[in-house]
């Protein structure tokens, strides 16, 4: 066998995982493997700029191509800089193996320079954490800990490994594992037989049926699957924030997202249902609004791989563990095979009334320019320029704002695993470098960052890291010179008292910043500009642009839940208007 | 309902702050602990008693069982069980007084372990209720301190939780 030191060994059982790109920032505790990877060219590492952007672009490659993503930082300050990222990863059940040092066994516990408990201090945001006590240990602990990351519902895995362990002349045999069985951890990989029985029965039976369809199709691959059960049952789907995409956002069984600011016949239609099939969704507070109130009618069939998902803030009647893919494959199998069927004419009925409500209140399916308010640039619109421009076929990655929302609901995904954003943890800057994680996994693609000029500052040191490894996304910057979100709520709970949403004229030329960087700036200030710049800026493939477009700053997102104390249904649908 | 859930865990270092921190984290309630080795030196069995409603105690035993670390996880108090906690205390035990506290210790079924001129140290075996009845019945007597081990337990049976 061949002897290789723990360097070498972390950097060769990286590759051995299937790790093409490795994001992340040296420092002591790091340096010999660090030293490993100088000497070798099968695992790239992309310095970032801040650990942060580490972790975000990892998760980014990991959300577009399903592959767990990898990060190396070193002890102490690199180790606490990645725990943004490991928690957005975290709450999203992104697929993740990150790397700290640490600092060598025997000064663990002294407070040593440098020394954080980094497994104390990433336990509760981890789905599982490592400390490896010596180097023989590290290939079957990288080997356990990709294998941990990315199987059943996906997480971020911690493997601390102290500087010694990892020293050049200490050298033991490498083997890497060839499969790997960890006897206490086993995920379901089939539903339950009975359980599928009852919710094609349920499912058969219903008159408002609707399939409220979440992140664990995305993460499941169980896209084609959820079409192809959907279209037999002839019944509208919703798709949570991190659901978008699993279905087709333009076909016409797509009600809309759901939500805080789901659509109006997303949000009505799962009040009235009287059947809903959850599926890889968790029922989270951003969508159900008040627990009590939530779809009063509705029987709930909940497909999910975590158990724990089910019946935790909403009772399931049917619940069913399993992987999304394999049990709605199990669902369509025994449908086709039932005796029951459904009733028709409810399923039409039921479809008149969705389309009439799409009719009422529709986010706004022409541009939301107004001529008579002159020539300024509505926010909605620059989504719908971005889409047409891109051919709805873009990977969109986001922050965490108003921005956010409208690129959630006016670019309509038509595909799973490209749309992109911090939906649990609701990370500002988390945009761009995951971005840049996406862009490396998929050369060629466009990568369209949507941001606000608050966001983009969270990270916008990355603007380096794509000089330097030539990753030329586009960042989308809706400028409305203001923490838009938080100013929005200002209005509408705080009489308009701005505390600390505005920056007072200190923003910087964003133009000229991108610039310094040797990228290209584009600043767009009217409506009858946006679609030739925005053209223009997707026209240049190998540069990153940065389009600085001022958006009308009074604006807000809706239709937005009504709260606290209101159900799904309970909607304002503009500033002055309200379900 | 107070539940006393069983869970076999892998003997590894940082386990055991894994199964408390989803406690604190999830805000579930801890009332009793327990943990020890098992006679297989690489699982260790935790036996912790905890109370909520029924959707409360559902989640605790799914989120525990989602642990990487945790085998297996029962809770004893769906079915017959056998629970046992130990209980030490020291009390002041002078003239007039010790004769009372024997009687008490006898009809516990416990045992004097330690004397001297002034105080007795008691052990009481039972479960947990038992032992907050002695506490109870010795009302007079003066506590110096007193420590008690939190609950095992087994189901009764043939039933056992193993790998
Ligand atoms: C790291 C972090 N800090 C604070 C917040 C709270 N927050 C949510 S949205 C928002 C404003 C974002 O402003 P901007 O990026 O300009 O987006 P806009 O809402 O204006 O589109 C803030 C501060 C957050 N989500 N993340
Ligand atoms: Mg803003």
């Amino acid at each position: 066998m061949e002897l290789l030191s723990g360097g070498e060994i972390v950097v060769r059982a990286l590759k051995d995982a299937g790790v093409k790109y490795l994001w992340g920032y040296p420092g002591g505790a790091a340096l010999h493997i660090y030293d490993a990877l100088f000497q070798q060219s099968d695992v790239q590492h992309i310095l970032v700029r801040h650990e942060q952007a580490a972790t975000h672009a990892a998760d980014g490659h990991a959300r577009s191509t399903g592959e767990v993503g990898a990060v190396l930082v070193t002890s102490g300050p690199g180790a606490t800089n990645a725990i943004t990222g490991i928690a957005t990863a975290y709450m999203d059940s992104i697929p993740m193996v990150v790397i700290s040092g640490q600092v060598p066994r025997e000064k663990i516990g002294d407070d040593a320079f440098q020394e954080t408990d980094m497994v104390g201090i990433s336990r509760p945001i981890v789905k599982h954490s490592f400390l490896v006590k010596d180097a023989t240990e590290i290939a079957a602990t990288i080997a356990k800990a990709f294998f941990i990351a990315g199987s059943g519902r996906p997480g971020p895995v911690v493997v601390d490994i102290p500087k010694d362990v990892t020293a050049p002349n200490h050298r033991v045999p490498y083997e890497y594992p060839e499969k790997i069985k960890i006897r206490s951890y086993q995920p379901t990989v089939k539903g339950h037989a009975g359980q599928i029985k009852r919710a094609i029965k349920t499912l058969l039976g219903a008159k408002r049926p609707v399939i409220y369809s979440g992140g664990g199709v995305v993460l499941g691959d169980a896209s084609s699957q959820l079409i192809e059960l959907a279209r037999s049952l002839n019944a509208p789907v919703t798709n949570t924030l991190m659901g978008l995409g699993a279905y087709p956002g333009t076909d016409d069984q797509f009600i809309g997202m759901l939500g805080m600011h789901g659509t109006f016949e997303a949000n009505t239609a799962m009040h009235h249902a009287d059947v809903i099939l959850a599926v890889g969704a968790r029922f989270d507070d951003r969508v159900t609004n008040t627990t009590d109130k939530f779809c009063p009618s509705a029987k709930i069939i909940h497909i999910d791989i975590d158990p724990t998902s089910i019946s935790k803030t909403i009772a399931a009647d049917i619940p069913i563990v399993g992987p999304c893919d394999r049990v709605l494959q199990e669902l369509i199998d025994q449908l086709g095979c039932s005796d029951d069927s459904q009733d028709e004419s409810a399923i039409t009925e039921w479809w008149t009334q969705i389309n009439e409500w799409r009719d009422r209140h529709g986010i706004y399916t022409k541009p939301r320019h107004d001529a008579s308010e002159g020539n300024i640039i509505k926010p909605q619109d620059v989504i719908r320029s971005l889409f047409n421009v891109t051919g709805g076929d873009a990977f969109v990655t986001s922050d965490v704002g108003q921005h956010q929302m409208f690129a959630a609901q006016y670019y309509l995904f038509n595909k799973p695993r490209r749309w992109i954003n911090s939906g649990g943890l609701g990370t500002m800057g988390f945009g761009l470098p995951a971005a840049m994680g996406v862009q490396l996994a998929n050369p060629g693609a466009d990568v369209a960052c949507v941001t606000g000029e608050g966001s983009i500052q969270m990270c916008i040191q990355e603007l380096s890291t794509c000089t330097q490894y030539g990753l030329p996304v586009k960042i989308i910057n809706l400028n409305n010179q203001a923490l838009g979100m938080v100013r929005q709520w200002q209005d509408m709970q705080y009489s308009s008292r701005y505390s600390s949403s505005i920056y007072e004229d200190s923003l910087p030329d964003f133009v000229k910043l991108a610039e310094s960087y040797g990228h290209v700036g584009i600043k767009v200030t009217h409506f009858d500009e946006l679609e030739e710049k925005m053209a223009e800026c997707f026209s240049l493939k190998d540069r990153v642009v940065f389009m600085d477009i001022c958006v009308d700053r009074s604006e807000h997102v809706y239709p937005m839940h009504v709260a606290p104390n209101g159900s799904m249904r309970d909607m304002w649908l503009s500033k002055t208007e309200r379900t | 309902m107070r539940r006393i859930l069983s869970v076999l865990l892998e003997n590894e270092p940082g386990s055991l702050s894994r199964v408390v921190g989803l406690f604190s984290q999830r805000g579930y309630n801890i009332d009793t602990l327990t943990v020890a080795p098992t006679e297989d030196q690489t699982l260790s069995r935790l036996t912790l008693t905890t109370h909520g409603n029924d959707r409360v105690i559902e989640q605790i035993t799914k989120n525990l069982n989602k642990l990487i670390d945790v085998v297996k996880v029962v809770d004893l108090t769906e079915g017959p069980h056998i629970e046992r906690e130990l209980m030490l205390l020291k009390v002041k035990a002078n003239d007039l007084q010790r004769a009372e506290i024997k009687r008490c210790v006898d009809i516990f079924r416990g045992q004097i372990v330690d004397v001297n001129a002034h105080a007795y140290t008691v052990q009481i075996v039972g479960n947990s209720d038992k032992l907050d009845a002695f506490i109870q019945a010795i009302g007079d007597a003066d506590i110096l301190e007193l420590v008690r081990t939190g609950v095992s337990g087994l189901a009764r049976g043939e039933k056992s939780l193993r790998l």
